[in-house]
């Protein structure tokens, strides 16, 4: 966990006073893409970081069609639950951007620590969408390989996936993995809420002292439950990781292109040995925390209508109809695979089977114990006693 | 056989060395655990011997310790995290339960947690508050954490071993009041051969009742029947030393000998592991009792202050007390 050659570093840069003043209801954002639609070609952040993206027109095709695969899976996943086939669903909708643009700058040695929304990261590693509806179904508790996909569990305790992030990274320093171009980093994935927890300045502390090849990434959706962002800070989000000595930089969460900038960006930092940074995506949660919330309760239909009109797939498209990387029959081409891939899931998911009941003794313990052999055991026993009755 | 005179707390410490030597992946984080040792030594030396990336002083941060070992072992190490006093282990409660104890299951067996976290507990040191608590109740009731504590320093020196080496995520619990005490190591047991960690023993046998303890109150449980076999009465004292889970086919076959069993800890009584090995035992032996299961703990109360602190931990007295109830009933 040697310190990254300082001669080497981009930090003297990154520290450079910052001209414009942002606050909580201002944001200062590293932008690509508007609203409108309009292509932005270099932004240099406030940290002195020029940030662009040189995409071919088959890779902003593959940007938007994961936004729209994604956006409807989660719909699908929505309805899902109002049937009464999920006990719950967090939604990810509006958060397409951020977590497309993220997921596709990580690369496949990188190693993700998600919350328990990041379905959209969870597709760009290549998992199987169904897995997170297994666990919202109470099928399992979180089924995919985090080994192989480089995708750790859904995480519900808040902020707690933030530490074992950072001591994972310490443990790709300490295997000296770190420092070229091909080396590792991790990300970790947590909500504006989640930055009032002892464990996420926990982890800030850590990474930062370690110099741990680590990306926080925030999603300011500006809402944790109910409770809107002034519950949570007085200070823009991205400016807590100076007082712990690392680099933080917000921006636009709605924005695939420049969340995919930085991120790669903070990602490669990180593999090169120059340590953690604060992403802090400005982005806005659609629907409900989950879907056991009424959001009428605590905010305001101007307030949602003001986010529609950053709507992260819109500005996509528009940018694609307008430079002709994209036609319709493109687009009708993705909506029919979305379509088709949110019946399958639906079909999937129904068809799912319960867990036998003896398999919630699996998995306690790696070496097993005598405790649960003989609880296993006398609930056999008691199953079998119904057995050949009415029962 | 290369036996030594060692007090428990150089005996962990050789422990830790082996560990260290005998596997790359082993990793010793806490607070205060490199330059300096630890505050009760145990490390002592290490850092100098290993580095500063094995034996890690880590912020003072408990969650964190904790938290980022549960990384670490996700990445393919073997933590040992020191805790440096037992009240101290509450800010990282969350990520013992909730964390360490579960991914195992979460995962449905995919991701291991091979981590130690040691924890000198109890009292008997005249501390202030927050430096002699109990908490083993809290941890043997979760599944998911095999909760072990040794009482002598052979046990000490091969248990840490196994702990280490096992996969299970293990809370291994050193009776600090203990530390200063000797007995003979055989620095060359083989682990594997030696006494599993997860079998209680008959650590002195007797026909008239049973002791049961576990950590610090096994000495005060062989003294008590030293002090007994003076007035006659042969007693059998069983030293746990797995708390979680439990190994009671030793106590079962013992009581249904004596007839009689006595619980000591030093933790408090209510919702205690007493009150597990007293419902077990008389679930499973209840035609072979002569008596109750009879319980000497801690009170309900804080921990005290150390000025009292002698009338609040189980003594002698106090289990010979226990054991003349159990004859009298
Ligand atoms: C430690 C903890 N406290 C409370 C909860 C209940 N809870 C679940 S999500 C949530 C809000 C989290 O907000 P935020 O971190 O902003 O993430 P978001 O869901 O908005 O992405 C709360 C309070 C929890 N899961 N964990």
């Amino acid at each position: 966990m040697a310190k990254g050659d300082p001669g080497a570093s981009t930090r003297g840069r990154r520290a450079a006073p910052r001209s414009k003043k942002a606050t909580t209801g201002d944001p200062e954002l590293v932008q690509l893409l508007t609203p409108a639609g309009e292509r932005i070609d270099s932004v240099i952040g406030p940290d002195g970081t020029e940030y662009r993206v040189d995409f071919t027109a088959e890779e902003y095709r593959g940007l938007y069609r994961d936004l729209v695969l994604v956006r409807k899976l989660d719909a699908e996943a929505t309805a899902l639950q109002r049937q009464g086939e999920l006990g719950l669903w967090a939604s990810l909708l509006g958060q397409e951007a951020a977590q497309v643009g993220s997921g596709r700058a990580l690369r496949t040695q990188d190693m993700a620590f998600p919350t328990y929304r990041e379905h959209g990261v969870l597709y760009c590693r290549g998992i199987d969408p169904i897995m997170p509806l297994r666990l919202f179904r109470g099928v399992d508790q979180g089924g995919w390989n985090p080994d192989e996909f480089k995708f750790n569990m859904y995480t519900i305790v808040i902020g707690a996936q933030t530490l074992h992030a950072t001591g994972y990274a310490m443990g790709v320093a300490m295997d000296g993995k770190t420092g070229t171009d091909d080396g590792e980093a991790v990300i970790a994935y947590f909500g504006d809420g989640a930055t009032s927890q002892g464990d996420v300045n926990e982890s800030f502390v850590w990474a930062s002292v370690f110099n741990a090849p680590l990306v926080f990434f925030c999603q300011n959706n500006q809402y944790a439950i109910s409770e809107p962002l002034e519950r949570q800070t007085r200070v823009p989000l991205y400016r807590r990781a100076a007082g712990f000595g690392f680099p933080g930089i917000r921006v636009d969460g709605n924005d695939v292109l420049a969340t995919y900038a930085v991120t790669r960006h903070a990602l490669d930092n990180a593999r090169h040995g120059q340590g953690p940074t604060l992403i802090e995506a400005y982005t806005y949660r659609m629907g409900a925390h989950t879907t056991s919330d009424d959001p009428t309760r605590y905010r305001i239909a101007s307030e949602v209508e003001a986010w529609q009109a950053k709507d992260p797939i819109a500005r996509v498209k528009t940018f694609l109809e307008r430079e002709q990387i994209a036609d319709a029959s493109f687009f009708a081409e993705v909506d029919e695979q979305a379509r088709r891939e949110a019946v399958d899931l639906r079909e999937r998911v129904l068809a799912l089977p319960n867990p036998e009941p003896s398999t919630m003794f699996d998995h306690v313990y790696p070496n097993g114990s005598p405790l649960l052999d003989e609880q296993r055991a006398q609930f056999s026993r008691y199953l079998e006693s119904f057995e050949g009755s009415a029962h | 056989m290369a036996t030594e005179t060692l007090t428990l707390g150089k005996a962990l410490n050789v422990g830790l060395r082996k560990a260290l030597e005998g596997d790359p992946k082993v990793v010793i984080m806490g607070e205060d655990v490199g330059k300096l040792g630890g505050v009760f030594r145990i490390t002592d030396g290490l850092q100098k011997d290993f580095g500063d990336q094995r034996v890690i002083d880590t912020p003072l941060a408990e969650s964190g310790i904790i938290g980022t070992a549960v990384g670490l072992a996700i990445r393919g190490y073997r933590p040992i995290c020191e805790i440096q006093f037992d009240g101290f282990v509450y800010p990282a409660y969350d990520q013992i339960v909730s964390q360490v104890a579960k991914m195992h299951y979460r995962s449905g067996g995919k991701l291991n947690i091979p981590m130690v976290i040691r924890i000198p507990f109890g009292g008997g040191i005249g501390a202030v508050e927050h430096h002699s608590e109990s908490p083993e109740a809290y941890f043997a009731h979760t599944a998911g954490l095999k909760v072990v504590s040794c009482a002598n320093p052979q046990d000490a020196y091969v248990m840490i071993q196994q702990a280490i080496a096992s996969d299970d995520p293990i809370v291994f619990l050193e009776p600090k009041r203990r530390y200063w005490e000797k007995g003979q190591v055989d620095l060359d047991a083989p682990l594997a051969d030696a006494y599993p960690l997860h079998a209680a023993r008959v650590v002195r046998p007797g026909t008239a009742a049973t002791l049961l303890a576990y950590g610090p109150m096994v000495r005060t449980c062989l003294d008590a029947a030293t002090a007994a076999a003076e007035d006659g009465r042969d007693l059998e004292v069983i030293d746990l030393r797995t708390l979680s889970p439990l190994d009671l086919g030793v106590v079962y076959e013992s009581v249904r000998r004596t007839g009689r069993a006595v619980v000591v800890h030093e933790a408090p009584s209510n919702v205690g592991l007493g009150a597990e090995i007293a419902a077990r035992i008389t679930e499973e032996c209840f035609y072979s009792l002569e008596s109750p299961v009879l319980r000497v703990t801690g009170f309900d109360t804080p921990y005290p202050a150390a000025r009292v602190e002698e009338e609040y931990l189980p003594d002698l007295d106090r289990v010979l007390d226990a054991v003349d109830r159990a004859f009298g009933w």
